[in-house]
């Protein structure tokens, strides 16, 4: 009953998504410490501040709309929905034939939306500084994204992102190809702003002038802030995921025998591993640049995709 | 079926006469009227859904005395789709129009308004059904004379008065430009009617010539960057419910008219006029969604995102040429589906944005976006469904502004099938531009939908909101229920779309009987399920709700809602001047596109007080038409010297052209 | 496709847009040593493909000519145009440029034009002819990059970028020019960097300032 399994597979496969999201986050976190030649909190962290967060009791203002209220809810629905969508241990999940990667941006957009209305519900300057300022840096990533992901599709004849990866795995020299290479660095630029990590926003302070996503959500507390918190995890994983099927698909398991899932999920934490150090190197040595001057940022990750389909067309297509 | 139509159309024309008959008893008139607009609004549906199914094609004439000048109409897939649209938004607007009237009775009289409402709506069937030019023409001026006398209702103002004589002078301007185009093919056909125009042959240049002319003509009732001034100056001053019938449904009618024109009237296809179309679709999407970022008029706001509208079908109609015109008929449909399903989308949308400004004009009285706020607390259907409208044209899943813009990106994504270059690398930039005006889109709505019915109230007239009568609610409930069905049911939509490409381009898109998933091109696994993303959302939504909240545990508690005010930084209540202003929400995009408007910014002191004053146009008017007016006032003062006032000129000017003309003759 | 080219060709090919991406970041650069550094980047790049172009074809001048690259472009230019920096003590932003973005754009369109001239005239090379196209098009980013800035140390680099450009196209098109021409060229350049230097100083203290903007005093309109 290969039809029963698979998707017996893809659901597990959501599950262990959502439960290690804060695993990934507390991975960064610790190795952060660690470079700093600090002794840092454990990597489980995360869960323990998830579970205070849904003890503690829910403050909610007098003046919030069931927009405030809802709102949490839907943003972890739909970054839950998303993470189905994503291959992580099985190449060939059923779910990725729901939404293709245009649908991923498009819900994606749809939680940033409802994010971006809770923050002006209460009606606190705050709230409107971080949903003014989310909207624009996410306005400006969109263009550079879907190029990227435009490289892709029209590299893999299709938008669908189980066919993309699987494209990818069996044609094996395409790691080399200059067009993925612009439309990685382009990636990596554009999710590094839709994140919130350093350079475009810390993730680590809670100050007003300095934050975007923390200014959104400042409003919630209880477990409506944990929903978040753990929704903003999961769409980390999502993009640290996305970045290392796209562009480094080798060992993922395309079909569904025991040792097979072995190798991918072996190989899927040493890419995440080496990923995050990666990642935290990078946060070490960057500061957070002015908030005007990351469209300049993005608009050199516009290029670089834009770069990436040129190469494409011009010099890898007869 | 011909019966029918010709019924409908007579039911249309006599709501008007019976307002006019019922003049002085107000309540029974408007009934009415309302009634057989409302009666012959659903005849179309039936009648536009019945002509797709069945992909029928009938033609009747009227034969007048005059040679040449009979009325000739045909019913074919093309008018019966729009036709469908328009019964759609005038049955919402049947519902919406007796309670918003209600406030205009008191002070004057609405004979008018009724009288005009049902001979435009009556105009729209008729272009729509017309296949000569006599008749085509004829409707169009139609269309536009009664559409003049809507805008000017509330004629007292100034600005209403020029806003209303721009709109009358680029509606006339358009209509010479598309006179021009018909004078063009007429030239080389047998015959007027639409049949004989199609099997003629243009030659190379004139092709040119009548497409540039028609690409004006209907560009410009289209709304178009930079024919689109009358748009903003136009729609804000008419009362909202016609602002819905021309944003939603005279703006397709033109694009009706562009595609009747090139894919019917002209046989043959050039793939300039796809990059035309193209690039002046990118730049009007662009341009008109910067432009509406910065308005905080709110009518103003949505008549600039119409503008960013047509821009997305202008872009799925140029991508249809350019693929049709190098032999890809398949993708071509694609290019044509995703243009009309976003033609439909939009006048769903936009006529829902449109009634809710209505409501809440007619509730606070107030247009700027600056003197609102907390309306949800007041008006919490309106909102609800003001909110679905928002979502809608930002285009996000699952509503129905998402699938069209999904088959754009499909039909972009097909661009390495072209053999040139500079055409595969024009489709993805087109694409790129595309994803960045939907998400300036989703800010502008964000920030409009925040600074009317979030946060806290700005100003005292808020206070007195409240949600209006149940037909108006039903209105926009009945539009918002139909963004959200054409939303999770493409795959029914795009099977009825589907007769209208089959007539055009000759073959249509491959469809499947599988109602469940949205498969565009077979052979390419590219696939969107709506209606089990919906489902997946509710079934993980109620999941975690009766994991975090429902189920009595130590993990959730109920929610404290004992009125906690919100966090001052400390300092306790602060007011309602602190929270963000649209403006200040649109600052950062104003400061990243600095180019784009004409931004005028003052900050003057005086005793301590501070006026800021922000003014942002947008260049086209400054630079463009006040240039052309001089230039044009410059030319007509030369002229005006003939008209020399003497009695003695004028009989010399007789004798000149007496004189001249027997010379002619003889 | 890409991936069914022998391993040299495609490593030629990345080398290429590789190079495009140089010249690219040569318009967006506010900072002389961060132009600097990048014309390195470029002349190392250069290096690279000569050698490989040395070794597929087993050419043995170009092993000469590679080396020649490495001393003048990659160690020596950078070097004395750093002194200079120094010396003439250029702390400033190279260029205000009121829309970089349009720039970019406009950088784009002209890669495309270069595609639409040699995709319309094949020329019968098969794989290099689109490699030509990013040597034309870092020609004519150079000569755009000396439009567009107004300070004279960023003329210096758009020149060099130029000369690179017409280097790779010789590499590319006909494997490598002749080494009399080949020396001869080198030696072109390095006359040009010295005489560049010593007319900095000249134009420095003769309108002090290094603008080229200011030579426009020297226009033949009557003052008022």
């Amino acid at each position: 009953m290969v039809g029963y399994m698979i998707w017996v597979f893809a659901l597990l496969q959501t599950i262990l998504f959502v439960a290690a999201a804060p695993l990934l986050s507390g991975l960064v976190k610790w190795l952060k410490c660690r470079l700093q030649n600090r002794r840092g909190s454990s990597i489980l962290q995360p869960y323990r501040s998830l579970k205070k967060l849904f003890k503690k009791e829910t403050i909610v203002a007098n003046n919030a709309s069931f927009i405030f209220h809802f709102t949490p809810y839907l943003i972890f629905t739909i970054t839950i929905l998303i993470s189905a969508t994503i291959p992580l241990i099985i190449a060939n999940s059923p779910f990725t034939y729901i939404a293709d990667i245009i649908v991923l941006i498009g819900l994606f957009a749809l939680a940033r939306f409802f994010l971006a209305l809770s923050g002006l519900d209460i009606g606190t300057a705050f709230g409107g500084m971080g949903s003014s300022r989310e909207m624009m840096l996410s306005s400006l990533a969109e263009p550079a994204l879907l190029l990227a992901f435009f490289t892709l599709a029209m590299n893999a004849e299709s938008t669908n992102l189980s066919t993309i990866i699987q494209h990818f795995i069996t044609t094996k020299h395409l790691l080399f190809s200059p067009s993925l290479i612009f439309t990685a660095l382009g990636f990596v630029i554009i999710a590094v702003a839709e994140t919130g990590r350093i350079p475009i926003d810390n993730p680590d302070t809670h100050l007003e002038l300095t934050m975007i996503h923390e200014a959104m959500i400042l409003e919630y507390s209880g477990h409506h802030l944990a929903l978040i918190e753990w929704a903003s995890q999961i769409k980390f994983m999502i993009y640290c995921v996305l970045f290392v099927d796209l562009f480094f698909p080798f060992g993922l398991a395309t079909s569904l025998t025991l040792n097979v899932i072995g190798i991918s999920c072996l190989a899927l934490l040493a890419k995440l591993f080496f990923l995050s150090f990666t990642l935290s190197i990078a946060e070490i040595n960057l500061a957070k640049i002015r908030l005007f001057r990351a469209p300049y940022l993005l608009s050199f990750a516009f290029l670089l995709c834009l770069l990436g389909v040129l190469n494409h067309i011009i010099l890898e297509v007869r | 079926m011909l019966l029918l139509t010709q019924i409908t159309v007579l039911i249309t024309i006599f709501a008007g006469i019976i307002a006019l008959l019922l003049q002085h008893w107000h309540r029974l008139a408007k009934f009415f009227s309302f009634a057989l607009l409302g009666l012959s609004s659903c005849l179309t549906i039936f009648i536009g859904s019945k002509t797709l199914i069945t992909q029928q094609n009938i033609t009747w004439q009227i034969v007048t005395a005059f040679p040449g000048l009979n009325w000739q109409f045909t019913l074919d897939p093309l008018a019966a789709f729009f036709l469908a649209i328009v019964g759609l938004i005038v049955l919402a607007i049947t519902f919406y129009g007796p309670a918003y009237l209600r406030g205009y009775e008191k002070k004057r009289s609405i004979t008018n308004m009724l009288l005009c409402t049902a001979l435009f709506v009556a105009a729209m069937y008729l272009v729509l059904l017309a296949s000569n030019v006599f008749s085509f023409l004829f409707a169009w001026e139609l269309m536009s004379l009664s559409s003049y006398f809507l805008v000017i209702y509330l004629h007292e103002n100034s600005v209403n008065r020029k806003a209303a004589f721009v709109y009358l002078l680029m509606a006339h301007a358009s209509g010479l430009f598309i006179l021009a185009s018909f004078g063009i093919l007429a030239k080389f056909s047998t015959n007027l009617d639409f049949i004989s125009i199609h099997l003629a042959h243009l030659p190379t240049l004139w092709a040119h010539c009548a497409f540039i002319l028609a690409l004006i003509g209907f560009g410009m009732k289209a709304g178009i960057i930079p024919l689109h001034v009358w748009l903003p100056r136009a729609h804000p001053v008419a009362p909202s419910h016609i602002s819905a019938l021309m944003s939603g449904v005279m703006l397709k009618i033109a694009i009706y008219g562009l595609l009747r024109f090139v894919f019917s009237l002209l046989g043959t296809l050039y793939w300039q006029w796809g990059v035309t179309i193209l690039i002046i679709g990118t730049v009007s999407a662009l341009l008109g969604v910067l432009y509406a970022l910065m308005q905080h008029d709110l009518k103003k706001l949505l008549a600039y995102h119409s503008i960013e509208n047509i821009g997305i079908i202008f872009i799925g109609i140029g991508l249809a040429i350019i693929f049709m015109s190098t032999n890809h008929p398949v993708l071509a449909a694609l290019g044509l589906v995703a243009a009309l399903y976003h033609c439909l989308n939009h006048a769903l949308f936009k006529s829902l944005l449109f009634l809710g400004a209505g409501v809440i004009q007619h509730q606070i009285h107030e247009q700027d976006l600056e003197k609102m706020g907390g309306l949800i607390h007041k008006m919490p259907h309106t909102a609800l469904f003001f909110l679905i409208g928002c979502i809608s044209i930002s285009a996000l899943p699952p509503f129905n502004g998402f699938v069209s813009e999904w088959l754009t990106y499909q039909t972009t994504l097909q661009a390495p099938m072209l053999s040139s270059g500079i055409l595969r690398t024009l489709l993805p930039i087109s694409a790129a531009l595309l994803a960045l005006t939907s998400a300036l889109a989703a800010t502008c709505f964000v920030k409009a939908y925040g600074a009317i019915f979030l946060g806290r109230p700005k100003t005292r007239q808020v206070r007195h909101a409240k949600d209006p009568t149940f037909s108006m609610v039903a209105a926009m409930g009945f539009l918002s229920l139909m963004c959200l069905v054409f939303g999770i049911f493409p795959v029914f939509t795009i099977n009825l779309i589907n007769s209208i490409p089959q007539q055009l381009l000759g073959t249509g898109l491959i469809t499947t009987k599988n109602w469940l998933w949205l498969m565009p091109l077979t052979g390419n696994t590219t696939t969107y399920a709506p209606l089990l993303l919906c489902f997946g959302v509710l079934t993980i939504g109620g999941v975690v709700f009766w994991l975090v909240s429902c189920r009595p545990s130590n993990y959730a508690k109920k929610i404290k809602d004992a009125g906690y005010i919100p966090w001052g930084c400390g300092f306790g209540k602060i007011g309602a001047t602190t929270q963000y202003t649209a403006s200040a929400f649109a600052m950062p995009i104003r400061r990243v596109f600095k180019g784009v408007w004409a931004v005028t910014e003052t900050l003057t002191k005086d005793n301590g007080n501070f006026e800021y004053n922000l003014i942002t146009e947008d260049w086209s008017w400054r630079y463009f038409y006040e240039k052309l007016e001089k230039y044009l006032t410059f030319i007509a003062r030369k002229i005006a010297y003939i008209q020399g006032g003497n009695v003695r000129i004028y009989l010399a000017y007789m004798f000149f052209t007496l004189l001249l003309l027997l010379w002619l003759v003889i | 496709m890409f991936s069914f080219l022998p391993t040299y060709d495609q490593l030629e090919i990345i080398i290429s847009a590789l190079l495009l991406l140089t010249a690219f970041i040569f318009l967006t650069q506010n900072r002389i040593s961060n132009l600097i550094t990048t014309f390195t980047w470029q002349s190392i790049l250069l290096t690279i493909a000569t050698t490989l172009q040395a070794y597929g074809n087993v050419n043995k001048e170009l092993y000469i000519s590679a080396a020649i690259t490495f001393i003048f472009k990659v160690l020596f230019i950078p070097y004395f145009l750093r002194v200079f920096v120094k010396k003439l003590d250029i702390r400033h932003k190279v260029s205000n440029i009121k829309h970089p973005f349009l720039l970019l754009m406009g950088a784009v369109v002209i890669v495309l034009f270069c595609y639409h001239l040699v995709a319309a005239n094949k020329i019968a090379l098969n794989m290099n002819s689109n490699i030509t196209v990013v040597a034309m098009a870092i020609v004519l980013l150079g000569m755009l990059l000396l439009i567009t800035h107004h300070k004279a140390i960023s003329h210096v680099i758009g020149f060099m970028s130029m000369e690179n450009g017409i280097f790779f196209a010789a590499l590319v098109a006909t494997n490598g020019m002749p080494m009399a021409v080949e020396l001869g060229i080198a030696f072109d350049v390095l006359v040009a960097v010295v005489l560049f230097g010593v007319f900095f100083f000249h134009i420095r203290s003769s309108i002090d300032t290094l603008n080229v903007d200011r030579l426009n005093i020297l226009n033949e309109r009557v003052k008022e």
